[in-house]
């Protein structure tokens, strides 16, 4: 009853919006709503507009896109998908596997995107060999940031093994510097998990452990010592920690409360917007240790009927991944260009090193998807994972027990 | 014709609601029950395929947090907000002045959102910012009330917030329950030269046993389907020490896209729900038909 309302009157809508022409259309389901990300959806919705097409804004905020992906299934069921939807990682397959995407193979061909972008990257925008998705950006989410001056005073390098950045921790602690600003919410203790994971396993045991979830792996030695440093840099966070929004913990490096943050490069656009300047007032880093984990939003075309909307979805697809909007919109965003041939002239110096290292993580087989932010594994797997690391964090749970229980949550995500 | 209008517009009336009642509440009951049975990931599947949900979530050493909490916040919650709430009441029934004003202060929390009071306690109980701090301040160092950031008593931050919170509303049901009692049988009872506390323990509170029935009604569905409280106070952290079941099927459903696993703990909450209600709608029927 209520399906066929809905049906009767979008076709109405469509009767009135199709005056003979295929006028390209899209309705861009996304969560970029605040400041810096509204700003570089603005963009695009001006291109857009500017080759003809009509751009229908369908913003959802909240709860980290929840409240979109709530949206989308609701939009998804009722037979009514939007044009493009911001979407990541494995989601993108799982959307795929529910048989509701679209196949783009033919702008991204047309585009060449298979030369312009790593092939891990572009890896994930294709479902079963045909293009379905269109990337936007690249974070990088293995950073480490630090108060230059801070650093200065207790005459500190930026570490380069996780020992050096003990050691330089407990000279902090010392010195009444609290060594690592973090706040206590379970995604960013799955990102600093990521990236200790990476640093003392190295990249062959990331993938064995958080892309293929090999038992073995999870519960092998080098687990145990990552669960051990999470234990130690538990000691280097302030006691008032729970609960603390990632940007507070950034402000307490910028005000020199605190001496280092691990954080992803969405940290870089805090300290820009306080005035700081890189390499001055705020020093950036990779995490010690190899590797480069990424974080890459996209953009997936659902099936849509008509060819005007068909129509839309190809000049969207084209646009998001063509050079200019890829500069502009990384200029805003913080993130840098998925595609590799984008001049990085008006970048700053953290963003020019990202992209170094992800043009030669790629050449190495190091460039790997970050699992704390979705890029790695489907929500069901992650989110043990998480639990079990946020777990861990927060309680004197010893090593062996959470790698056990780290084994023993995955199997029962399957 | 009147005499049929007479007799059908009642139905007519309620018709609309009840089907929707019907549809919205039982038919969701009933889809959601069938969902929790399915192998339901992202979005909602068909196939039964056993008890593997509900294997998964005994498995899960999160729902069993969740759970736990669910008992240790809703007891603790329901008796001091009882306790509590009688204690209020006997002493404001004493003839007090400015009665209606003191009152309003004990009922005022009753009017503001969980999340507002949430929020609030969240700034008290924060150890660098509410009260630690402030007592730190006034020259004891060594003061420390760390519960909310203690993976084991954040969850009675929870219990406090929430009795702050409802504790007045129950005294308001008392205080209508005392002023009920028969004043008759007080003077009697005070004629004869029998104590007060005598006369509340022996005569006042049992004669108010249906108002403890509905006050523990009323605190039970609170405490069962707590969400905001949680949300806004904790987040369910440090960890997921302070998760209720609410919050966790919200996480599953929502963050996690395992819809199967979400519908499967939704079933289980129900499950506690009518462990409550039933015998309570058993013992009112039961009281009818006499």
């Amino acid at each position: 009853m209520q399906k066929s309302a809905l049906a009767a009157s979008s076709a109405v809508l469509f009767a009135l919006a199709t005056p003979g022409l295929a006028e390209p259309q899209a309705e861009v389901l996304h969560w970029w709503t605040s400041g810096g990300e509204a700003k570089a959806v603005g963009v695009l919705q001006e291109e857009f507009a500017s080759n003809g097409g009509t751009w229908t804004d369908m913003p959802v905020a909240g709860g980290g896109g929840d409240a979109a992906m709530t949206a989308l299934r609701a939009r998804v069921l009722s037979g009514n998908a939007p044009t493009a939807v911001q979407l990541k990682g494995p989601a993108i397959q799982e959307w795929y596997e529910e048989g509701v995407l679209a196949d783009i193979s033919d702008v991204a061909e047309a585009e060449g995107w298979a030369d312009v972008l790593p092939e891990a990257i572009a890896n994930h925008m294709k479902c079963e060999g045909s293009w379905c998705a269109a990337p936007v950006n690249v974070h990088r989410v293995d950073w480490i940031w630090a108060n230059a001056e801070v650093l200065e005073a207790n005459d500190i390098e930026m570490p380069t093994t996780w020992d050096e950045f003990n050691a330089a921790a407990d000279k902090l602690q010392e010195a009444g510097v609290i060594p690592l600003a973090h706040g206590g919410q379970s995604w960013q203790d799955a990102t600093v998990f990521e990236t200790v994971v990476l640093g003392l396993g190295g990249p062959e045991f990331y993938e064995d452990a958080l892309i293929d979830l090999n038992p073995e792996a999870l519960t092998s030695d080098t687990m145990v010592q990552v669960f051990d440093q999470m234990r130690t840099m538990r000691g280097y966070v302030d006691d008032n920690f729970s609960g603390r929004d990632w940007n507070l913990a950034t402000a307490m490096v910028m005000n020199g409360e605190a001496a280092f943050q691990i954080m992803g490069d969405w940290a870089k656009g805090e300290f820009l917007a306080a005035g700081k300047e890189p390499g001055t007032d705020f020093l950036c880093a990779s995490t010690p240790g190899d590797g480069f984990l990424y974080n890459v939003d996209s953009f997936a075309m659902f099936e849509v009927e008509g060819e005007d909307k068909q129509a839309g979805q190809d000049l969207l697809a084209k646009l998001i991944t063509g050079p200019s909007f890829q500069e502009v919109f990384n200029l805003n965003k913080g993130s840098i260009p998925a595609r590799t041939d984008v001049s990085l002239d008006a970048f700053d110096d953290c963003a020019k090193l990202s992209s170094e290292d992800m043009t030669a993580s790629a050449e190495a087989g190091s460039l790997l998807p970050s699992y704390a932010h979705g890029m790695a594994l489907r929500g069901a797997q992650a989110g043990a994972i998480t639990d079990v690391v946020t777990a861990h964090f927060n309680s004197d749970m010893s090593s062996e027990d959470a790698v056990q229980q780290l084994a023993d949550a995955v199997a029962n995500s399957m | 014709m009147t005499k049929w209008l007479e007799n059908h517009l009642p139905k007519m009336v309620l018709a609309p609601s009840f089907i929707a009642v019907l549809i919205f509440v039982y038919g969701f009951i009933a889809w959601t029950a069938w969902v929790s049975l399915t192998r339901s990931k992202l979005l909602p599947r068909y196939e039964i395929d056993g008890f593997i949900q509900y294997d998964r979530l005994f498995d899960s050493p999160r729902w069993d947090t969740a759970f736990g909490n669910l008992f240790i916040f809703g007891g603790l919650f329901i008796g001091i907000c009882m306790v509590l709430g009688l204690a209020l009441a006997i002493l404001l029934d004493q003839h007090i002045r400015v009665e209606g004003a003191i009152r309003t202060i004990y009922l005022y929390p009753m009017a503001l959102s969980m999340i507002v009071t949430g929020t609030a306690w969240k700034w008290i109980l924060n150890p660098g910012l509410g009260l630690e701090a402030m007592v730190q301040g006034w020259g004891y160092p060594n003061f420390s009330f760390d519960w909310l950031v203690d993976p084991d008593m954040a969850i009675y931050t929870v219990v406090l917030a929430g009795v702050w919170q409802s504790s007045g509303f129950v005294m308001a049901l008392f205080l209508a329950g005392l002023r009920s009692v028969d004043g008759e049988i007080i003077k009697a009872a005070q004629v004869d030269g029998i104590p007060t506390w005598r006369i509340y323990s022996a005569i006042i509170i049992p004669s108010m046993a249906p108002i403890f029935l509905s006050a523990f009604i009323v605190l039970a569905h609170l405490a069962i389907k707590a969400f905001d409280l949680v949300i806004a106070l904790t987040g369910g952290g440090p960890g997921y020490a302070t998760d209720l079941p609410a919050t966790y099927m919200y996480a599953m459903a929502f963050s996690r896209g395992d819809i199967g696993q979400a519908a499967s703990s939704a079933m289980v909450m129900m499950a506690v729900v009518f462990a409550i209600v039933v015998p309570y709608l058993y013992s009112e029927l039961r009281v009818r038909n006499d």
